[in-house]
C-alpha cells in the first residue's frame, strides 16, 4: 500500500512496523479494521495511516464502505476486528464521547430547537463542571467560530431559518468548538446544489489551511476528492484499493478499479498478443513495454485518443457525435459496432463531420491484465 | 343551501382546476356539516346567549355546578399530566426498543379509543372497587378506596387520555433524526445529557399537544367515569353528569350553561395547541 | 484488543441494559394496569358464574333489540359519514378555495365536544321544550327518545372519522393522476372511480373501521337522546348500563364482552391495515 508519491513525500511507512513507533508521524492509524453487517463484510482488513494536518478524502462508489470507515474511526460503529489509534493512543475501546473527534454529518444534524450559538456551544456546555469553560469564555469562543465560518452575528437565529450552506458552516463550527483531534466529514457537500458546493469546497480548503486540523472527508465525487484532498483513499467493496496523492490515483492507478473509477475513462475489454492491443479483432496500437499477453482491460480518457492525419494513425474510427465545449470539440467515436464508444478532443479549427472516418492514435498506458 | 345552487354560484377559486365536481361535493359537505354539527351547536350558543353573561355566571357559580366543574377540571388536569409523563415513556419504549409482545402492546394502546366507554367504565369499576383485583390490594395495603371516590374518576380519565399522548409523541419520536443524537455523542455528551438536552426538548411540542388533547377529552368524558365515580354531589360528581341531571329535571337553562362552560374549556385547550404549534413553526421552521 | 472493543462497545444511541429494561418494565406495567386489566376484567366478570350464565344474557328479548338497534344505527350512520367524508375530502384535497383551513377545523369540531353536549344540542333543537319541539309534536314526529335522535347524535359524534383519514392522504396524492386520466379521455366520474378510489381504498376502510367502532360504542351522546326505553331505544352500551344498574352484573358484562370483542376485532383489523398497507394510509408511517 505505501507508495512513493509524486510530491516528494518521505513519510512512507511500512505496516510491519509497530503502531507505537509510528505514533509521532500519524494522527490516525487504522489497523486490520473489519466490520460485518448481518453476515456481509462492509469493511475488510483496512490499514490506513492519516498524517497530522493532512486533508484526506475517502472516495468510493455507494456501498463501498467509506461512510462506515469514517463512522468506525469516530466510534459510532462497533468493529468486528482491528484497532484505531489516535496519535499513538489506542482509541479502539474509547466511547465516542471520549474520542474527541469533530464529526460533521451529511445532513448537518443541527439541534433544531437550539439557537445557532447554543448549537456551537453544546460540546462545551455538556462538559463536567470542572472542565467547562466559564460562560463568558464559551460566548467568546462561539463568536470566534462564527467569525471563522464567515457567519458573524447569526448566533441568535435557529437552524430552520438558515440556508443549506449556512447550516453546513454552523455544523462545522460546532464540530470545531470542542477542539477535536481530528475532523471527520461525511459527504460534506452532498446535500447542496452545485454552485454552493463549489464555493464551500474552496472555503473548506481555506479553513483547513488556517486551522491545520487533520481532516478526513467522505465523498463519492472524484472531482471533489482530487480538487480538495492532499491524499485520496479509494474504497471498493469494503477494501482499500489505493491511497495516494491526486496525481498518483489519476496518473498511476494501482489497479483496474481505480483506473475505471477516477478520470472519466471508457473501459474496453482487450487482448494483448504479440505486442499489440486488440479490441474485438481491431488493432488499437502497440502494447506498452512489459505488458503481459492475454485478456486485459484498457481505460481510455479523451486525452488518450488523438485524431491524426489520414493514414498516420494506428487505427480508425467513425465519428458519431460532435459536441462543443468552451475551448474544444469533443468527438464520440465508434471503433466497431460491438465496442463502447470512445471520446476524443480536437481543436476548434479542426472541422469534423458526423459519420466521417478518422485516423486515430491511441495511448494504451492504462492497461490492466484480467486475472482468472 | 343546496348542492344545485352552490354549483351555480361560482366561488372565488385561487387555482382553477380541470377536475370536475367541486361545486356539488363542497355544497354537499357544507350542507351536511351544517345540518349535523353547525346548526345544532349554534342553537346551543344562541340559547346560552339568551341567558347573558350574568345568567351564565349565576348558573356556573351555584355551589353544586361549581363543585362539578372544578372536579372535572382539576382531575382532568392531573390525569393529563400523568399521561404526559407515562405516555412519553410508553411511546419511547414502543418506538425505541424491541422486545417480545411489543406489537401487541402497541396495538393495545388504542384500546381506550376502540372500547365503548360504558364497557371501560364498568370494567374499571369492577377492578378498582374494594373487592376488585386492584382495589382490594390498594385497600389492604394503604387503606385507600379508589372506586366511588375522586380517585376513581382520576383512574378513568387516565385510561381515556393515554392514547392521545402516545399517538402524538410516537411519530415525532420515530422521525427524530438519529444523526442528531450521534452528533450530540460526538460532541462529548453522555446519553443522559443527550436525552435531556436534545431529545426531550424536541419532544416537548408533541407532549404538550398530547397533554392538551387528553385534557380536552377528559373534561368532556362521561361513559367511563360515571360507573366508577360514585357521583356524590360536591365530591365526585363531574360536569357532564350534571348536564344529564339538569336535563332529567327539564332544566334546559342549567344544562345549556354548563355545556357552554365546558365547550369554552375544550376550545381554549385546542387554541392552546394551535398556539404551541404556531410558535414552534415560527421558531424552528417545523412542528 | 478487538475482542475487548467488541465486548465493551455500546452504541452511542443506546441506554444501558438496566435502564432499557427498567423503562420497558414501567411501560408494560402501566399499560397492563391501565389498559389490559380492564379488558381482562370484562371477560372474567362475564364468565364469573360460568359460560351458561353469560350466554343467558343473550336469551333475552331486550338484549336482542339492543343489538338490532345498534346495528341499525351503525348501518345508517357509517354510510352517511362515508359519503360526507369522500365529498369533503374531494373538495378540500383537489381544489383551492378560501376558507379551506377553517372548513377542516370545523370538520374536526365534534372531536372536541363532550359526548353529553353532542346529545344535548339535539335535545335543544328537537326536544319537547326545544326549538322545534312544538312543531314536531303538532305533526306527531318523534325525534328525541326515538331512532332519529340516536342516529343524529351518533352521526354528530362520528362525523370526522372518515374525512380526517382521507383529507391528508388525498392532499398528499395531489391532482396529477386524475388530470392524467382526464387527458386520456376519462369522464370525471370515471376518473374518480378508476383512479382516486383505488388510491384511497385502504384509508377509506381504515376510517370506516374507526367510525363503525365509535358508532356502535357511543354512550354519552346516545344516553342523552335515547330516553332508555327498554326494547325500543336502547343501544348495546345503554343496555349494559341498565343491566349494571339492575345489579345484573353477569348480564352487563356479557353484553360488554360482545362490545369488547368488537373493539378487539377493530384493533386487529386496524393493526393489520397499518402493517400491510401502511404506505397507503397517510401519516401512518409510524408503524
Amino acid at each position: 500500500m505505501p507508495s512513493p508519491s509524486s510530491n516528494g513525500d518521505t513519510a512512507t511507512r511500512s505496516p510491519a512496523r509497530a503502531d507505537t513507533e509510528t505514533a509521532g508521524a500519524t494522527a490516525i492509524a487504522v489497523r486490520g479494521l473489519a466490520k460485518d453487517f448481518a453476515g456481509t463484510r462492509a469493511l475488510d482488513g483496512i490499514d490506513l495511516d492519516i498524517r497530522p494536518g493532512e486533508l484526506l478524502a475517502l472516495l468510493g462508489p455507494s456501498g463501498s464502505g467509506k461512510t462506515t470507515l469514517l463512522r468506525a474511526i469516530a466510534g459510532l460503529e462497533p468493529l468486528s476486528a482491528g484497532t484505531v489509534h489516535f496519535g499513538g493512543e489506542d482509541a479502539t475501546a474509547l466511547r465516542v464521547q471520549d474520542r474527541k473527534v469533530g464529526f460533521v454529518f451529511q445532513h448537518y444534524a443541527l439541534f433544531r430547537h437550539m439557537s445557532v450559538a447554543d448549537n456551537i456551544a453544546y460540546g462545551l456546555a455538556v462538559r463536567p463542571r470542572a472542565l467547562r469553560p466559564p460562560r463568558a469564555e464559551i460566548r467568546r469562543r462561539v463568536e470566534d467560530l462564527l467569525e471563522l465560518v464567515q457567519l458573524p452575528g447569526i448566533g441568535q437565529r435557529f437552524p430552520g431559518q438558515l440556508s443549506g450552506g449556512q447550516r453546513q458552516r454552523v455544523a462545522l463550527a460546532r464540530a470545531l468548538a470542542v477542539e477535536p483531534r481530528v475532523l471527520l466529514l461525511d459527504e460534506p457537500f452532498g446535500a447542496l446544489d452545485a454552485q454552493v458546493r463549489k464555493d464551500l469546497r474552496r472555503w473548506l480548503r481555506d479553513i483547513h489551511h488556517r486551522t491545520g486540523h487533520t481532516t478526513v472527508f467522505v465523498t463519492h465525487d472524484q472531482e471533489e476528492a482530487v480538487e480538495l484532498a492532499d491524499r485520496v483513499a479509494i474504497l471498493n467493496r469494503g477494501r482499500l484499493e489505493q491511497v495516494g496523492s491526486p496525481d498518483d490515483v489519476l496518473d498511476r492507478p494501482a489497479n483496474a478499479f481505480v483506473a475505471g473509477f477516477v478520470g472519466q475513462a471508457v473501459r474496453l475489454d482487450v487482448t494483448v498478443a504479440d505486442g499489440v492491443v486488440r479490441a474485438g479483432g481491431i488493432g488499437l496500437g502497440p502494447a506498452p513495454a512489459g505488458a503481459t499477453s492475454g485478456p486485459a482491460a484498457l481505460f481510455l480518457r479523451s486525452g488518450d485518443v488523438s485524431v491524426v492525419a489520414a493514414g498516420a494513425g494506428t487505427t480508425t474510427g467513425t465519428v458519431t457525435a460532435n459536441t462543443r465545449s468552451a475551448a474544444s470539440r469533443r468527438l464520440e467515436i465508434r471503433l466497431a459496432d460491438d465496442l463502447p464508444q470512445i471520446e476524443a478532443e480536437v481543436p476548434l479549427d479542426r472541422a469534423v463531420a458526423r459519420s466521417e472516418t478518422v485516423a486515430l492514435t491511441i495511448r494504451t498506458g492504462r492497461l490492466f491484465p484480467l486475472v482468472g | 343551501m343546496t348542492a344545485a345552487t352552490l354549483s351555480g354560484w361560482s366561488l372565488p377559486r385561487r387555482r382553477p382546476s380541470a377536475l370536475p365536481g367541486f361545486g356539488p361535493t363542497l355544497g354537499f359537505a357544507l350542507a351536511y356539516l351544517s345540518l349535523i354539527v353547525l346548526i345544532p351547536l349554534s342553537v346551543l350558543v344562541w340559547r346560552a346567549s339568551g341567558l347573558g353573561i350574568g345568567g351564565l355566571v349565576a348558573v356556573a357559580s351555584s355551589p353544586r355546578v361549581r363543585a362539578a366543574l372544578e372536579t372535572s377540571f382539576y382531575l382532568s388536569l392531573v390525569a393529563a399530566a400523568l399521561n404526559a409523563v407515562a405516555g412519553l415513556v410508553v411511546a419511547w419504549v414502543l418506538t425505541r426498543y424491541r422486545f417480545p409482545g411489543r406489537a401487541v402492546l402497541d396495538a393495545m394502546v388504542d384500546l381506550p379509543f376502540a372500547l365503548p366507554t360504558a364497557v371501560a367504565g364498568i370494567a374499571l369499576a369492577a377492578i378498582y372497587a374494594t373487592n376488585g383485583w386492584v382495589g382490594s390490594l390498594v385497600n389492604d395495603l394503604f387503606g385507600i378506596r379508589i372506586a366511588f371516590t375522586p380517585s376513581g374518576i382520576f383512574v378513568a380519565l387516565v385510561f381515556i387520555g393515554l392514547p392521545f399522548v402516545v399517538r402524538t409523541v410516537q411519530p415525532v419520536l420515530a422521525d427524530l433524526d438519529r444523526e442528531v443524537e450521534e452528533a450530540s455523542a460526538t460532541l462529548g455528551a453522555s446519553r443522559l445529557q443527550t436525552v435531556v438536552r436534545v431529545i426531550l426538548p424536541a419532544m416537548l411540542p408533541a407532549v404538550l399537544t398530547g397533554f392538551a388533547l387528553a385534557f380536552a377529552r377528559a373534561v368532556g368524558e362521561y361513559g367511563s367515569v360515571i360507573f366508577i365515580a360514585g357521583n356524590m354531589p360536591f365530591v365526585s360528581e363531574i360536569a357532564p353528569l350534571l348536564i344529564i341531571v339538569q336535563l332529567e329535571e327539564f332544566n334546559y337553562v342549567g344544562a345549556t350553561a354548563i355545556a357552554v362552560v365546558m365547550l369554552a374549556i375544550s376550545f381554549t385547550s385546542l387554541l392552546a395547541i394551535n398556539l404551541v404549534q404556531a410558535w414552534c413553526l415560527r421558531r424552528y421552521g417545523h412542528v | 484488543m478487538s475482542d475487548v472493543s467488541r465486548a465493551t462497545f455500546r452504541s452511542p444511541l443506546q441506554e444501558s441494559l438496566a435502564v432499557r429494561w427498567l423503562l420497558i418494565l414501567v411501560a408494560v406495567a402501566f399499560l397492563a394496569l391501565v389498559v389490559l386489566l380492564p379488558l381482562a376484567a370484562v371477560f372474567s366478570e362475564a364468565l364469573r358464574k360460568g359460560p351458561e350464565a353469560a350466554l343467558a344474557a343473550f336469551d333475552d328479548e331486550a338484549t336482542w333489540s339492543a343489538v338490532t338497534l345498534t346495528l341499525t344505527v351503525a348501518a345508517i350512520t357509517v354510510p352517511a359519514n362515508l359519503v360526507f367524508g369522500v365529498a369533503a375530502a374531494w373538495a378540500i384535497a383537489k381544489f383551492e378555495f378560501p376558507g379551506k383551513s377553517l372548513l377542516i377545523t370545523l370538520i374536526d369540531l365534534p372531536f372536541s365536544v363532550s359526548p353529553v353536549v353532542s346529545g344535548l344540542v339535539f335535545v335543544l333543537v328537537f326536544g319537547s321544550h326545544g326549538l322545534l319541539g312544538p312543531l314536531l309534536s303538532a305533526w306527531n314526529i318523534k325525534i328525541i327518545f326515538a331512532l332519529p335522535g340516536i342516529v343524529l347524535a351518533t352521526t354528530f359524534v362520528t362525523l370526522p372519522f372518515i374525512a380526517r383519514e382521507l383529507i391528508p392522504l388525498m392532499q398528499e396524492q395531489g391532482t396529477a393522476e386524475e388530470e392524467a386520466a382526464l387527458t386520456l379521455g376519462a369522464s370525471g366520474l370515471k376518473a374518480f372511480l378508476t383512479v382516486t378510489l383505488p388510491n384511497i381504498r385502504w384509508a377509506l376502510l381504515y376510517g370506516v373501521l374507526l367510525c363503525n367502532a365509535r358508532a356502535m360504542g357511543e354512550f354519552g351522546a346516545v344516553a342523552v337522546v335515547s330516553g332508555h326505553i327498554r326494547g325500543l331505544t336502547n343501544t348495546m352500551p345503554l343496555h349494559v348500563e341498565i343491566l349494571y344498574n339492575e345489579y345484573n352484573f353477569v348480564g352487563a358484562f356479557a353484553v360488554a364482552a360482545l362490545l369488547a370483542l368488537l373493539a378487539l376485532v377493530t384493533l386487529g383489523a386496524k393493526s393489520l391495515l397499518e402493517w400491510r398497507y401502511g404506505d397507503a394510509l397517510a401519516g401512518k408511517s409510524r408503524h
